[in-house]
Protein backbone atom coordinates (compact mmCIF):
# COMPACT_ATOMS: atom_id res chain seq x y z
CA UNK A 1 0.00 0.00 0.00
CA UNK A 2 1.57 3.18 -1.01
CA UNK A 3 1.54 6.63 0.99
CA UNK A 4 -1.61 8.23 -0.63
CA UNK A 5 -3.29 4.40 0.20
CA UNK A 6 -2.33 4.50 3.38
CA UNK A 7 -3.61 8.05 4.07
CA UNK A 8 -6.55 7.75 2.27
CA UNK A 9 -7.71 4.21 4.39
CA UNK A 10 -6.60 6.36 7.47
CA UNK A 11 -9.21 9.34 6.73
CA UNK A 12 -11.84 6.63 5.79
CA UNK A 13 -11.48 5.05 9.14
CA UNK A 14 -11.24 8.42 11.04
CA UNK A 15 -14.47 9.63 8.93
CA UNK A 16 -16.73 6.05 9.58
CA UNK A 17 -15.46 5.87 13.46
CA UNK A 18 -17.62 6.87 16.30
CA UNK A 19 -16.62 9.29 18.48
CA UNK A 20 -16.81 7.83 22.23
CA UNK A 21 -15.79 11.44 23.53
CA UNK A 22 -18.32 13.79 21.74
CA UNK A 23 -21.31 11.04 23.05
CA UNK A 24 -22.94 12.33 26.49
CA UNK A 25 -23.16 10.04 29.37
CA UNK A 26 -26.98 8.17 27.62
CA UNK A 27 -25.41 7.75 24.66
CA UNK A 28 -22.11 6.13 25.86
CA UNK A 29 -23.87 3.49 27.90
CA UNK A 30 -26.18 2.35 24.91
CA UNK A 31 -23.18 2.34 23.07
CA UNK A 32 -21.51 0.09 25.59
CA UNK A 33 -24.76 -2.49 26.28
CA UNK A 34 -25.91 -5.41 23.46
CA UNK A 35 -27.46 -3.43 21.37
CA UNK A 36 -31.75 -3.40 22.59
CA UNK A 37 -30.88 -4.20 26.36
CA UNK A 38 -30.06 -0.84 27.55
CA UNK A 39 -32.46 -0.52 30.92
CA UNK A 40 -32.36 3.07 33.01
CA UNK A 41 -32.26 2.56 36.57
CA UNK A 42 -33.75 6.40 38.29
CA UNK A 43 -33.94 8.20 34.66
CA UNK A 44 -34.47 11.97 34.17
CA UNK A 45 -38.45 11.76 34.90
CA UNK A 46 -37.85 10.15 38.30
CA UNK A 47 -36.15 13.79 39.38
CA UNK A 48 -33.80 12.19 42.29
CA UNK A 49 -31.85 15.36 41.70
CA UNK A 50 -29.94 17.29 44.14
CA UNK A 51 -31.35 19.14 46.66
CA UNK A 52 -28.41 21.39 47.46
CA UNK A 53 -27.53 23.04 43.98
CA UNK A 54 -30.66 25.43 43.55
CA UNK A 55 -30.22 26.33 47.59
CA UNK A 56 -26.62 28.17 46.35
CA UNK A 57 -28.93 29.11 43.35
CA UNK A 58 -27.74 26.22 40.39
CA UNK A 59 -29.69 24.44 38.32
CA UNK A 60 -29.88 21.09 38.49
CA UNK A 61 -30.03 18.17 36.31
CA UNK A 62 -32.76 15.57 36.93
CA UNK A 63 -30.90 12.74 36.86
CA UNK A 64 -27.94 14.36 38.68
CA UNK A 65 -25.63 13.75 36.32
CA UNK A 66 -25.55 10.32 36.49
CA UNK A 67 -27.00 7.35 34.06
CA UNK A 68 -27.50 3.85 35.41
CA UNK A 69 -28.08 0.88 33.25
CA UNK A 70 -28.75 -2.46 33.60
CA UNK A 71 -28.41 -4.76 30.50
CA UNK A 72 -26.20 -7.27 29.16
CA UNK A 73 -22.51 -7.21 27.65
CA UNK A 74 -22.12 -10.22 25.02
CA UNK A 75 -24.81 -11.82 26.89
CA UNK A 76 -23.69 -11.83 30.41
CA UNK A 77 -25.65 -9.55 32.90
CA UNK A 78 -23.92 -5.85 33.65
CA UNK A 79 -24.56 -2.86 35.14
CA UNK A 80 -23.03 0.66 33.28
CA UNK A 81 -22.83 3.81 35.48
CA UNK A 82 -21.67 6.96 33.50
CA UNK A 83 -21.05 10.51 34.91
CA UNK A 84 -22.01 13.41 32.49
CA UNK A 85 -18.61 15.41 32.63
CA UNK A 86 -20.82 18.52 30.97
CA UNK A 87 -22.63 18.99 34.35
CA UNK A 88 -20.87 20.43 36.82
CA UNK A 89 -17.67 18.93 35.92
CA UNK A 90 -18.83 15.55 36.71
CA UNK A 91 -18.93 16.43 39.93
CA UNK A 92 -20.15 13.77 42.90
CA UNK A 93 -22.69 14.97 44.73
CA UNK A 94 -25.11 13.49 47.15
CA UNK A 95 -27.47 12.12 45.12
CA UNK A 96 -24.69 11.31 42.18
CA UNK A 97 -22.70 9.18 44.32
CA UNK A 98 -25.38 7.61 45.93
CA UNK A 99 -26.37 6.24 42.94
CA UNK A 100 -23.12 4.80 41.91
CA UNK A 101 -22.57 3.29 45.25
CA UNK A 102 -26.03 1.93 45.82
CA UNK A 103 -25.86 0.40 42.28
CA UNK A 104 -22.44 -1.19 43.24
CA UNK A 105 -23.92 -2.29 46.33
CA UNK A 106 -26.77 -3.92 44.62
CA UNK A 107 -24.35 -5.43 42.62
CA UNK A 108 -22.19 -6.93 44.90
CA UNK A 109 -24.89 -8.55 47.02
CA UNK A 110 -26.61 -10.37 43.85
CA UNK A 111 -22.73 -11.21 42.94
CA UNK A 112 -22.42 -12.89 46.53
CA UNK A 113 -25.46 -15.02 46.15
CA UNK A 114 -24.17 -16.45 42.78
CA UNK A 115 -26.14 -14.09 40.29
CA UNK A 116 -23.20 -12.66 39.11
CA UNK A 117 -23.30 -8.98 37.15
CA UNK A 118 -20.20 -7.38 35.36
CA UNK A 119 -19.80 -3.65 36.46
CA UNK A 120 -18.54 -1.27 34.12
CA UNK A 121 -17.72 2.56 35.07
CA UNK A 122 -17.81 5.49 32.48
CA UNK A 123 -15.82 7.72 34.33
CA UNK A 124 -15.55 11.84 33.34
CA UNK A 125 -15.21 13.56 37.10
CA UNK A 126 -13.28 16.22 38.28
CA UNK A 127 -14.15 14.79 41.29
CA UNK A 128 -16.30 15.95 44.87
CA UNK A 129 -18.77 18.29 44.11
CA UNK A 130 -17.37 21.32 46.48
CA UNK A 131 -21.01 22.60 46.62
CA UNK A 132 -21.77 19.22 48.22
CA UNK A 133 -18.51 18.50 50.47
CA UNK A 134 -18.51 16.00 52.40
CA UNK A 135 -21.99 14.40 51.35
CA UNK A 136 -19.99 13.82 47.84
CA UNK A 137 -16.94 12.48 50.07
CA UNK A 138 -18.60 10.00 52.14
CA UNK A 139 -20.75 8.67 48.54
CA UNK A 140 -16.90 8.24 46.66
CA UNK A 141 -15.49 6.34 49.96
CA UNK A 142 -18.66 3.69 49.23
CA UNK A 143 -17.87 3.89 45.68
CA UNK A 144 -14.28 2.84 46.75
CA UNK A 145 -15.35 -0.01 49.43
CA UNK A 146 -18.60 -1.11 46.67
CA UNK A 147 -15.24 -1.57 43.93
CA UNK A 148 -13.26 -3.64 46.43
CA UNK A 149 -15.50 -5.70 47.55
CA UNK A 150 -17.02 -6.12 44.01
CA UNK A 151 -13.73 -7.77 42.20
CA UNK A 152 -13.46 -10.65 44.24
CA UNK A 153 -16.54 -11.96 42.42
CA UNK A 154 -15.94 -9.79 38.91
CA UNK A 155 -13.43 -7.48 36.74
CA UNK A 156 -14.70 -3.96 37.57
CA UNK A 157 -14.02 -2.25 34.05
CA UNK A 158 -13.51 1.70 34.20
CA UNK A 159 -13.17 4.06 31.37
CA UNK A 160 -11.94 7.33 31.27
CA UNK A 161 -12.67 8.64 27.56
CA UNK A 162 -11.93 12.76 28.36
CA UNK A 163 -11.93 15.19 27.92
CA UNK A 164 -13.23 15.85 31.47
CA UNK A 165 -10.60 13.00 32.90
CA UNK A 166 -10.67 11.68 36.15
CA UNK A 167 -9.60 13.74 39.03
CA UNK A 168 -9.90 14.07 43.25
CA UNK A 169 -11.71 10.85 45.01
CA UNK A 170 -12.66 9.54 42.06
CA UNK A 171 -9.34 9.43 40.62
CA UNK A 172 -8.93 6.70 43.20
CA UNK A 173 -12.00 4.71 42.28
CA UNK A 174 -10.60 4.27 39.23
CA UNK A 175 -7.25 3.18 40.17
CA UNK A 176 -8.97 0.44 42.18
CA UNK A 177 -10.80 -0.81 39.00
CA UNK A 178 -9.93 -4.59 37.88
CA UNK A 179 -9.22 -2.71 34.16
CA UNK A 180 -8.50 0.66 33.75
CA UNK A 181 -9.07 1.74 30.03
CA UNK A 182 -8.41 5.31 28.65
CA UNK A 183 -7.73 7.37 25.19
CA UNK A 184 -5.14 9.94 24.54
CA UNK A 185 -7.39 12.40 25.44
CA UNK A 186 -7.86 11.34 28.92
CA UNK A 187 -6.49 12.43 32.02
CA UNK A 188 -6.26 10.52 35.32
CA UNK A 189 -4.69 12.67 38.30
CA UNK A 190 -5.59 13.31 42.16
CA UNK A 191 -5.13 17.44 41.68
CA UNK A 192 -6.04 19.02 38.29
CA UNK A 193 -3.94 20.87 36.64
CA UNK A 194 -5.48 24.46 37.73
CA UNK A 195 -5.62 23.33 41.42
CA UNK A 196 -2.16 22.63 41.13
CA UNK A 197 -1.27 25.99 39.72
CA UNK A 198 -3.49 27.60 42.17
CA UNK A 199 -2.41 26.19 45.45
CA UNK A 200 1.53 25.32 44.07
CA UNK A 201 2.00 29.16 41.84
CA UNK A 202 2.56 29.01 38.24
CA UNK A 203 5.75 28.05 38.64
CA UNK A 204 5.01 24.90 39.69
CA UNK A 205 2.54 23.62 36.60
CA UNK A 206 1.20 26.31 34.06
CA UNK A 207 -2.53 25.07 33.59
CA UNK A 208 -2.55 26.43 30.48
CA UNK A 209 0.28 24.40 28.82
CA UNK A 210 -1.56 21.27 27.48
CA UNK A 211 0.96 19.49 26.21
CA UNK A 212 3.02 19.49 29.60
CA UNK A 213 -0.46 18.53 31.47
CA UNK A 214 -0.96 15.80 29.02
CA UNK A 215 2.82 14.57 29.38
CA UNK A 216 2.42 13.93 33.00
CA UNK A 217 -1.17 12.64 33.48
CA UNK A 218 -2.41 12.17 30.07
CA UNK A 219 -3.30 8.68 28.77
CA UNK A 220 -0.54 7.78 27.17
CA UNK A 221 1.46 8.89 29.91
CA UNK A 222 -0.54 7.01 32.75
CA UNK A 223 -0.93 3.90 30.07
CA UNK A 224 2.92 3.53 29.76
CA UNK A 225 3.59 4.03 33.53
CA UNK A 226 1.64 1.05 34.38
CA UNK A 227 -1.45 2.61 35.56
CA UNK A 228 -3.58 1.54 32.61
CA UNK A 229 -4.11 -1.60 31.12
CA UNK A 230 -5.85 -0.51 27.27
CA UNK A 231 -4.85 2.57 25.32
CA UNK A 232 -7.31 3.14 22.59
CA UNK A 233 -8.54 5.85 19.53
CA UNK A 234 -11.46 7.56 20.36
CA UNK A 235 -14.06 5.22 19.26
CA UNK A 236 -17.14 3.59 20.80
CA UNK A 237 -16.95 0.41 19.02
CA UNK A 238 -12.90 0.32 20.08
CA UNK A 239 -14.68 1.19 23.57
CA UNK A 240 -17.16 -1.40 23.94
CA UNK A 241 -14.90 -4.31 22.12
CA UNK A 242 -11.92 -3.67 24.99
CA UNK A 243 -14.67 -3.75 27.42
CA UNK A 244 -16.00 -7.30 26.89
CA UNK A 245 -12.27 -8.78 26.69
CA UNK A 246 -11.67 -7.10 29.94
CA UNK A 247 -14.48 -8.95 31.57
CA UNK A 248 -13.81 -12.43 29.40
CA UNK A 249 -11.35 -12.97 32.00
CA UNK A 250 -11.28 -15.80 34.28
CA UNK A 251 -12.25 -15.74 38.16
CA UNK A 252 -10.46 -13.61 40.62
CA UNK A 253 -8.11 -16.11 41.35
CA UNK A 254 -6.92 -16.49 37.68
CA UNK A 255 -5.69 -12.40 37.61
CA UNK A 256 -2.37 -10.64 38.42
CA UNK A 257 -3.40 -9.25 41.95
CA UNK A 258 -4.84 -5.47 41.74
CA UNK A 259 -2.46 -3.10 41.65
CA UNK A 260 -3.81 -1.19 44.71
CA UNK A 261 -2.74 -4.69 46.80
CA UNK A 262 0.29 -4.17 45.38
CA UNK A 263 2.60 -2.00 47.72
CA UNK A 264 5.73 -2.87 47.95
CA UNK A 265 6.26 -2.73 44.88
CA UNK A 266 4.74 0.69 44.15
CA UNK A 267 6.61 1.97 47.57
CA UNK A 268 9.55 0.29 45.53
CA UNK A 269 8.89 2.35 42.49
CA UNK A 270 8.46 5.77 44.16
CA UNK A 271 11.73 5.10 46.35
CA UNK A 272 13.70 4.75 42.49
CA UNK A 273 12.95 8.37 42.10
CA UNK A 274 14.64 10.99 43.55
CA UNK A 275 12.87 14.22 44.42
CA UNK A 276 15.71 16.10 43.85
CA UNK A 277 15.56 15.51 40.06
CA UNK A 278 12.35 15.02 39.59
CA UNK A 279 11.84 12.77 36.43
CA UNK A 280 10.31 13.87 33.32
CA UNK A 281 7.89 11.93 31.52
CA UNK A 282 10.09 9.66 29.40
CA UNK A 283 12.38 8.50 32.30
CA UNK A 284 9.01 8.16 34.66
CA UNK A 285 8.50 5.59 31.74
CA UNK A 286 11.40 3.96 31.71
CA UNK A 287 12.18 3.70 35.70
CA UNK A 288 8.26 2.05 35.93
CA UNK A 289 7.20 0.64 33.41
CA UNK A 290 8.96 -2.36 33.19
CA UNK A 291 8.76 -2.70 36.49
CA UNK A 292 4.92 -2.38 36.62
CA UNK A 293 3.91 -4.88 34.45
CA UNK A 294 2.72 -8.12 36.84
CA UNK B 1 -32.26 31.01 39.18
CA UNK B 2 -35.04 31.96 38.15
CA UNK B 3 -38.57 29.97 37.22
CA UNK B 4 -40.82 30.98 34.87
CA UNK B 5 -43.89 28.85 33.94
CA UNK B 6 -46.23 29.03 30.78
CA UNK B 7 -49.61 27.15 29.72
CA UNK B 8 -50.77 26.42 26.57
CA UNK B 9 -53.55 25.30 24.45
CA UNK B 10 -53.26 21.88 22.50
CA UNK B 11 -55.43 20.09 20.36
CA UNK B 12 -53.92 16.51 20.60
CA UNK B 13 -52.82 14.05 23.19
CA UNK B 14 -49.33 12.94 23.46
CA UNK B 15 -48.25 8.85 25.22
CA UNK B 16 -44.10 9.04 25.21
CA UNK B 17 -41.40 10.81 27.02
CA UNK B 18 -38.73 12.05 25.72
CA UNK B 19 -35.49 13.15 27.53
CA UNK B 20 -32.85 15.36 25.58
CA UNK B 21 -30.16 17.59 26.20
CA UNK B 22 -27.45 18.44 29.41
CA UNK B 23 -27.44 20.57 32.15
CA UNK B 24 -24.12 21.81 30.72
CA UNK B 25 -22.60 25.41 29.81
CA UNK B 26 -25.16 26.71 26.85
CA UNK B 27 -26.96 23.95 27.10
CA UNK B 28 -30.32 22.73 28.46
CA UNK B 29 -31.92 19.68 29.76
CA UNK B 30 -35.50 19.34 28.09
CA UNK B 31 -38.25 16.86 30.00
CA UNK B 32 -41.36 16.18 28.02
CA UNK B 33 -43.90 13.51 28.98
CA UNK B 34 -47.93 13.67 28.60
CA UNK B 35 -49.88 16.38 30.12
CA UNK B 36 -52.60 15.68 33.20
CA UNK B 37 -55.05 17.81 31.46
CA UNK B 38 -55.84 18.69 27.80
CA UNK B 39 -53.40 21.90 28.49
CA UNK B 40 -49.55 22.36 27.74
CA UNK B 41 -47.61 23.33 30.69
CA UNK B 42 -43.95 24.46 30.62
CA UNK B 43 -41.66 25.44 33.26
CA UNK B 44 -38.27 26.71 32.75
CA UNK B 45 -35.62 26.76 35.34
CA UNK B 46 -32.75 28.82 34.16
CA UNK B 47 -29.51 30.33 35.72
CA UNK B 48 -29.80 33.16 33.82
CA UNK B 49 -32.23 35.91 35.45
CA UNK B 50 -34.53 38.76 33.17
CA UNK B 51 -35.09 36.64 30.59
CA UNK B 52 -38.72 36.11 30.70
CA UNK B 53 -39.52 37.83 27.33
CA UNK B 54 -37.19 36.18 25.30
CA UNK B 55 -37.98 32.68 26.67
CA UNK B 56 -42.18 33.62 26.02
CA UNK B 57 -40.79 34.82 22.30
CA UNK B 58 -39.36 31.62 21.75
CA UNK B 59 -42.01 29.23 23.38
CA UNK B 60 -44.87 31.12 21.90
CA UNK B 61 -42.91 30.41 18.28
CA UNK B 62 -42.58 27.03 19.01
CA UNK B 63 -46.37 26.16 19.74
CA UNK B 64 -47.32 27.92 16.80
CA UNK B 65 -46.37 24.92 15.74
CA UNK B 66 -46.40 22.45 17.53
CA UNK B 67 -49.86 21.08 18.85
CA UNK B 68 -49.35 18.27 21.95
CA UNK B 69 -50.71 18.22 25.01
CA UNK B 70 -47.30 17.97 27.28
CA UNK B 71 -45.67 19.00 30.12
CA UNK B 72 -42.09 20.41 29.58
CA UNK B 73 -39.86 20.96 31.99
CA UNK B 74 -36.60 22.92 31.26
CA UNK B 75 -33.48 22.69 33.31
CA UNK B 76 -31.24 25.58 31.52
CA UNK B 77 -27.77 26.94 31.68
CA UNK B 78 -27.40 29.35 29.58
CA UNK B 79 -28.36 28.38 26.56
CA UNK B 80 -29.02 30.89 23.66
CA UNK B 81 -32.31 30.55 21.67
CA UNK B 82 -31.28 29.04 19.30
CA UNK B 83 -29.93 26.26 21.33
CA UNK B 84 -33.25 26.31 23.06
CA UNK B 85 -35.38 26.03 19.80
CA UNK B 86 -33.30 23.39 18.56
CA UNK B 87 -33.26 21.05 21.47
CA UNK B 88 -37.51 21.53 21.36
CA UNK B 89 -37.16 20.59 18.21
CA UNK B 90 -35.15 17.36 19.00
CA UNK B 91 -37.54 16.39 21.60
CA UNK B 92 -40.45 16.97 19.41
CA UNK B 93 -38.58 14.59 16.94
CA UNK B 94 -38.08 12.37 19.88
CA UNK B 95 -41.76 12.31 19.68
CA UNK B 96 -42.23 10.78 16.39
CA UNK B 97 -39.43 7.84 16.53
Amino acid sequence: MNTDQAARAGYRRFLERRSFIEMNARERVRAVLDPGTFREMLDPFDRIKSPWLPLQGIVAQADDGVVLARGTLQAKPALIAAIEGAYQGGSMGEVSGAKIAGALELALDDCAQGRLIWPVLLFETGGVRLQEANLGLAAIAEIHAAIIALRRYVPVVGVIAGMVGCFGGMSLAAAVCTHLIVTPQARLGMNGPEVIEQEAGIEELDATDRGLIWSLIGGEQRYAAGFADDLLEDDADAVAAAIRKAISTGPASARAPARSMQVERYAELIRAIDPDQPPDSESLRRLWKPKALP
Amino acid sequence: MEKIQYDYPAQHTVKQRVHVGVVGSGDLEVLLEPSPDARTHVVVNTSVDGFGATWKNVLDRFFARFHGAVSIEINDFGATPGTVMLRLGQAAEGLRA
